[in-house]
């Protein structure tokens, strides 16, 4: 990784912030919405 | 040619998106970590890039990735005008936020790139200035998406600009490139190797596939929560 | 084609009607361009290097500024609803609103560019080429604001949003009716820019009144 590991690192660093980000973040959305969902009695509780 | 007519219907797409998702998240995690792995110790370091290489596994993928999403938004807004499917709206605007996040991971690993090669982060360079121009695209269709009080109306019109996008996108692509090789900096020097070794395409197209299937996981994802949260506005109008 | 033409006068008495509406737009792109001077300082070399992309530029700002209005008065007085039950066409309606548009912004500022190219001190026959490419390109920046008007109407900040989706459309024609300019300088002539220029505009005129009549029927539902 001789001289420009700083950057390489950063690049991998940055795609993991976004695309994992993103999967949290579309994970989190759904639940919320299963939860308010369940909340009114259209899916059943998990 | 599997028939995929079944996933037009949004309650059989979501028991279908339900019972896929949690494989394909698994097999997707797989996928990168060995995807990872070739990427920083089994591919050897450029002769021309050096070590920089190993940034192009990231940046090539989710640039040719967020130009197939776009197509992809083009293709649900054909068929929500032409054929009304319910569905398509919804995946487009689960979509489009998917596709932006490609765009900016292939901007941003780009400039990452072009630090220690060009010796600048930002170079306005034809390829680099027409994934800006997409990602603004990106921008627009979800912001157009999300500005009305009716859902199905942002849908609509996002559809139309997402037709229309897709008509432009290579006349914009043909302007950058006659732009820049008029304003063409002389300190730039080109990369365009003329073949990919297999020690390096491999990689390439292991990460390729990886992130393919990742971009396919949270389109399904959130296509899902899409379903439900309409379900929920529904039933919130209904009560 | 009677329908066309009488919307089209209609529109242009509207705006005849209250004049200061274009004095407004006109007074922005002027008002725009003289900044530049200003911030970037009096040298002529630079301001005769920068003038075609500035007034370019300020020219298609102009434009978009002047876009939002284009059918949010007849969305709100009901005429839009007339118009979709018209016996003749939606997309000759569109085009015809975006003619008048054109009419009333894309010929004045063209006609107003080449003055203030000699006032950033383009000479010979460049300020009169800035004219003709503006005249042969703001035609495809109506039609484009054109569609972006009519996705936004009725959205929630529609005139922000209007300039984000019609600018990314624009750059082609920026690109090409300022490397007019560029071109003219290094020693080029100007006539393949102006016929690009002019393709666009086919291009535009071809395709975007589908797109508007598509979007002013949504809206209309």
């Amino acid at each position: 990784m001789s001289n420009h590991a700083a950057y390489i690192l950063a690049a991998y660093l940055v795609a993991a912030a976004i695309l994992g980000g993103l999967v949290i973040a579309s994970l989190g959305a759904r639940n919320r919405v299963r939860r308010e969902l369940a909340a009114r009695g259209l899916e059943k509780r998990r | 040619m599997v028939d995929l007519h079944f996933l037009a219907n949004p309650a059989r797409f979501r028991r279908f998106s339900q019972r896929v998702l949690p494989s394909l998240g698994f097999a997707t995690a797989l996928m990168l970590a060995v995807g990872f792995y070739m990427a920083f110790f089994v591919a050897p370091a450029d002769y021309q890039q050096g070590d920089t290489v190993r940034i192009m596994f990231l940046h090539v993928p989710a640039a040719w990735l967020s130009m197939a999403g776009y197509a992809l938004l083009a293709g649900l807004g054909a068929s929500l005008l032409v054929w009304r499917h319910p569905l398509a709206a919804l995946m487009a605007r689960a979509a489009a936020p998917v596709g932006a996040s490609f765009a900016a991971v292939c901007l941003l690993t780009g400039s990452l790139w072009g630090r220690p090669m060009w010796g600048t982060y930002w170079v306005w360079d034809a390829r680099l200035t027409s994934m800006l121009l997409l990602f603004f695209l990106y921008l627009g269709h979800i912001a157009l998406s999300r500005a009305y009080d009716s859902p199905e109306r942002g849908d609509r019109a996002s559809a139309i600009l997402a037709l229309v996008g897709v008509i432009n996108l290579p006349i914009i692509k043909f302007s950058v490139d006659w732009w820049n090789t008029l304003h063409q900096p002389a300190s730039i020097t080109r990369l365009d190797a003329p073949a990919i070794h297999n020690s390096i395409l491999v990689p390439l197209l292991w990460m390729a596939v990886s992130l393919l299937m990742l971009f396919v996981l949270l389109v399904l994802l959130r296509t899902e929560t899409e379903i439900d949260r309409r379900r929920l506005e529904n039933a919130e109008a209904a009560a | 084609m009677n329908g066309f033409t009488t919307l089209l006068m209609r529109d242009l008495r509207l705006v005849l009607r209250r004049p200061g509406d274009v004095g407004v737009v006109l007074a922005f792109f002027v008002v725009a361009t003289v900044l530049f001077p200003l911030g970037i300082g009096p040298e002529t070399n630079v301001l005769a290097r920068i003038a075609a992309g500035v007034l370019w530029c300020a020219a298609l700002f102009a434009a978009l500024l002047s876009l939002d209005r284009l059918f949010a008065a007849d969305y709100e007085d009901g005429t839009l609803d007339l118009l979709l039950l018209a016996p003749w066409p939606l997309e000759l309606a569109a085009l015809a609103k975006c003619a008048a548009h054109w009419i009333v912004t894309g010929l004045p500022l063209s006609l107003l560019a080449p003055v203030l190219g000699i006032a950033f001190g383009l000479d010979g026959p460049s300020p009169l080429a800035l004219g003709v490419t503006l005249l042969v390109g703001t035609p495809t920046l109506s039609l484009i604001g054109g569609l972006a008007a009519a996705l936004t109407l009725g959205a929630r900040k529609s005139g922000a949003l209007l300039a984000l989706l019609a600018l990314p459309l624009c750059v082609p024609t920026l690109i090409f009716g300022a490397g007019a300019i560029e071109a003219l300088a290094a020693g080029e002539g100007i006539v393949t820019h102006v016929a690009i220029l002019a393709a666009l505009a086919l291009v535009a005129l071809a395709t975007t009144p589908w797109a508007i009549a598509a979007a002013l029927r949504q809206a209309g539902e």
